[in-house]
């Protein structure tokens, strides 16, 4: 495991001055949220206190608002990312397969990490890409007509060669 | 030498995500390398519609569009544009020299106002859009209009709201016109919660200009000062090209204070969503647009009363927003008279699924929904047989067969028990299996519904579970006697939208498909395959 987060952290610093941007509004609650996770990739409970402070709202507020909306996670991410597209579109073409096999190769369920800390499994609600049906991102990679008897060795693959 | 020729590359999100970015830098080189920069224009721009057949490029005078263009195609295409041998012939997706190509039904059926500039300009560049015309309804609006005149000729157009309900779009603006209130805000609902709807997204990746200058028209007849555009996370490329947008538009002073050096002042701020179907829902998009959980709350009063704090606040989608400039340059007269009486102007449509043509089409209002699956989308590949259409997302229903020749407006839709909804369009065939379709959007709205109110969190959760025993061959006729009581139970004490609509999918495949749920009850068997009742079975 990592060392704890300190407020001395460069990042715990950047999330502070983009606080100041927004005057430290209480209405900027999500934007802050986006920024603290697009920093580390997760919402850490510290940082999240840290913006309960600053932003003056009560704590109960943050964790509410953190665990209502599907985009943020309050648990770290793998090093890499696969995000399986459950949209109506890829679902009708297979998706629930693809996920199956992901489940069955990796060991783990959506919103998972796979206990090496590399591989983290997500479903998204849709995409918005679904010409290419059915979709799965690998960190920022579209895979498009993504075949479910071979999607598992692909993701295999590509954590090899990274 | 005459006007520089502009070869355009499609860079919409499906396209993109086929390497269209490595054709368009690849395209760029040997322009470079060939020293033909005075001749040859590369242009990225929106999406085009055709998205499975990408990276699509279109040649000089909207002539000739290609498909399936990569970096290795690059140097035949350019070779073509400055007169020499023509492309290999399977590159050529469509030509309007050759009105009966096999796929020019794709391109002849559908009217484009919405997307007229998508794939034609470049979405990142202010000045391509005032070229096309940009800005100027804007500008007219603003030295020649007041604005009670401007809601007047939205009201005459009949655009009713593109977002799914329908509401008649000249209506809403003119209750928040008429508020007295020193403050009111504009929001543009670019959320697009539906799964299997990208239309949004596509517009605001390849004009989003247009979607700005609608709501600043929007601002001036209403009485605003303030925009917020409320824009999915999961759409990083639309973000983007907006935020180029709002900071290109103020510069030049198209928006921001004393637009065109009148009083006027409108400016537009983005606000990020994060991953909640329910925003889709005006109260609660408000309740996130303020920094809390999305939840909705009782309406009245509405948000044209009290919306953003307490403000009176008028809220369109983005294709409602798109609309609105040329509705001003032509006229609200030239739009009505485009669609049916009662359902004015064109709907796009994203069309995905099981069918030859997946993309973004644009069609009048009241084609029937066979020209849009046959002739537009090409009709169902592999040899399958037609099953069903899903349209209007979760909220929304599937269409059989029998129903096919139906004129697509919000009554007829209404009326087959299905919907509008943004403008998904997901095709099934004989693979699909309606139970498991059905239980499929109630495990979404299960998984969104906000938890605020008892009918929606409860009630879907029951339905998920009976539809899921039905699936697994456990069910007994009783489970789907209890689901015909649930449902209608549900959608009458719901909330808000979410609830409401929520049981659409489970009704209306009842309706058209109940032998498949008897099936699965009686015989324990699911005629499509898709349902695995033996793995359920083993492992009780």
């Amino acid at each position: 495991m990592s060392a704890p987060l300190t407020f001395d952290d460069p990042r715990v610093k950047r999330v502070t001055r983009e606080m100041k941007l927004y005057d430290r509004r209480p209405d900027a609650l999500i934007q802050i949220l986006h920024i603290v996770q697009e920093i580390f990739g997760y919402l850490p409970e510290m940082v999240l206190r840290l913006v309960a402070k600053e932003l003056r709202v009560p704590a109960s507020r943050v964790y509410g608002v953190s665990t209502f909306y599907h985009y943020f996670s309050l648990k770290a991410r793998g090093d890499h990312q696969c995000l399986v597209c459950m949209g109506t579109a890829c679902y009708v073409k297979g998706a629930g397969k693809i996920l199956d096999q992901l489940q069955k190769a990796f060991g783990v369920r959506p919103g998972e990490v796979t206990p090496d800390g590399k591989l983290g499994l997500a479903q998204a609600r849709c995409l918005g890409a679904c010409g290419l049906a059915p979709a799965v991102v690998y960190d920022e990679e579209i895979l498009a007509r993504v075949d479910p008897a071979k999607i598992a060795a692909t993701v295999q693959e590509k954590l090899r060669g990274s | 030498m005459g006007q520089k020729r502009r070869i355009v590359v499609c860079a919409g999100a499906g396209c993109f995500s086929c390497n269209s970015a490595e054709t368009l830098s690849t395209l760029q080189r040997l322009v470079k390398e060939r020293g033909v920069e005075t001749q040859v224009d590369i242009v990225p721009a929106g999406c085009m519609g055709a998205c499975q057949r990408g990276p699509l490029v279109q040649l000089p005078n909207d002539d000739i569009l290609l498909q399936g263009v990569g970096p290795q195609e690059a140097a035949a295409v350019l070779d073509q544009v400055l007169g020499g041998p023509a492309a290999p012939a399977e590159l050529k997706l469509y030509s309007a020299r050759e009105p009966d190509a096999p796929d020019a039904h794709f391109f002849q059926k559908q009217q484009k106002i919405v997307l007229e500039n998508c794939g034609r300009i470049n979405p990142e560049s202010l000045d391509e859009y005032i070229a096309v015309g940009g800005y100027q309804a804007l500008h007219r609006m603003l030295s020649e209009m007041t604005r009670e005149a401007v809601v007047a000729e939205i009201k005459k157009s009949g655009l009713r709201g593109r977002g799914g309900a329908g509401y008649p779009t000249g209506l809403k603006w003119e209750t928040v016109a008429k508020m007295v209130n020193e403050q009111k805000y504009v929001i543009c609902n670019a959320d697009e919660g539906d799964p299997g709807a990208f239309m949004d997204r596509s517009v605001l990746e390849g004009d989003p200009h247009r979607v700005l200058e609608g709501m600043a028209i929007a601002g001036y007849a209403v009485g605003a000062n303030k925009g917020f555009v409320y824009v999915r996370a999961e759409y990083p490329l639309a973000i983007k090209r907006l935020e180029l947008a709002i900071k290109g538009a103020r510069r030049e002073g198209l928006l921001g204070r004393e637009i065109f050096r009148t009083s006027f002042s409108f400016d537009v701020e983005i606000r990020i969503g994060a991953g909640a179907f329910v925003c889709g829902e005006e109260t609660a998009l408000i309740a996130s647009i303020e920094g809390r959980r999305g939840q909705p709350r009782p309406r009245p009063p509405y948000p044209a009363e009290s919306g953003l704090w307490g403000k009176p606040t008028l809220i369109n989608n983005v294709e409602t927003f798109a609309n609105i400039a040329p509705i001003l340059t032509k006229g609200g007269e030239w739009f009505s008279a485009i669609g049916t009486p009662k359902n004015a102007g064109t709907k796009v449509f994203a069309l995905a699924g099981k069918i030859r043509n997946t993309g973004l089409i644009e069609v009048p209002m009241g084609i029937t929904l066979r020209e849009i699956i046959f002739d537009i989308g090409g009709g169902i590949p592999g040899g399958r047989r037609f099953k069903a259409v899903q349209t209007g997302g979760p909220s929304g229903g599937c269409i059989p067969e029998a129903h096919l020749d139906t004129h697509v407006d919000y009554e007829s839709l209404q009326t087959l028990g299905s919907i509008m909804g943004s403008g998904g369009f997901i095709v099934m065939d004989d693979t699909s299996c309606m139970v498991d379709v059905a239980r499929f959007f109630m495990e979404f709205c299960m998984d969104e519904s906000c938890g605020k109110c008892v009918p929606c969190r409860v009630g879907t959760k029951h339905m998920h579970d009976l539809l899921a025993k039905i699936c697994a061959g456990h069910a007994t006729m009783g489970d789907l006697a209890l689901l015909e009581e649930l449902a209608p139970m549900v959608k009458a004490t719901s909330l808000c939208g979410l609830g409401m609509t929520a049981p659409n999918p489970l009704i209306s495949t009842l309706r058209y498909f109940r032998d498949e749920y008897a099936a699965h009850i009686r015989d324990r068997r699911c005629p499509a395959g898709v349902c695995s009742m033996d793995a359920v079975e083993a492992l009780r």
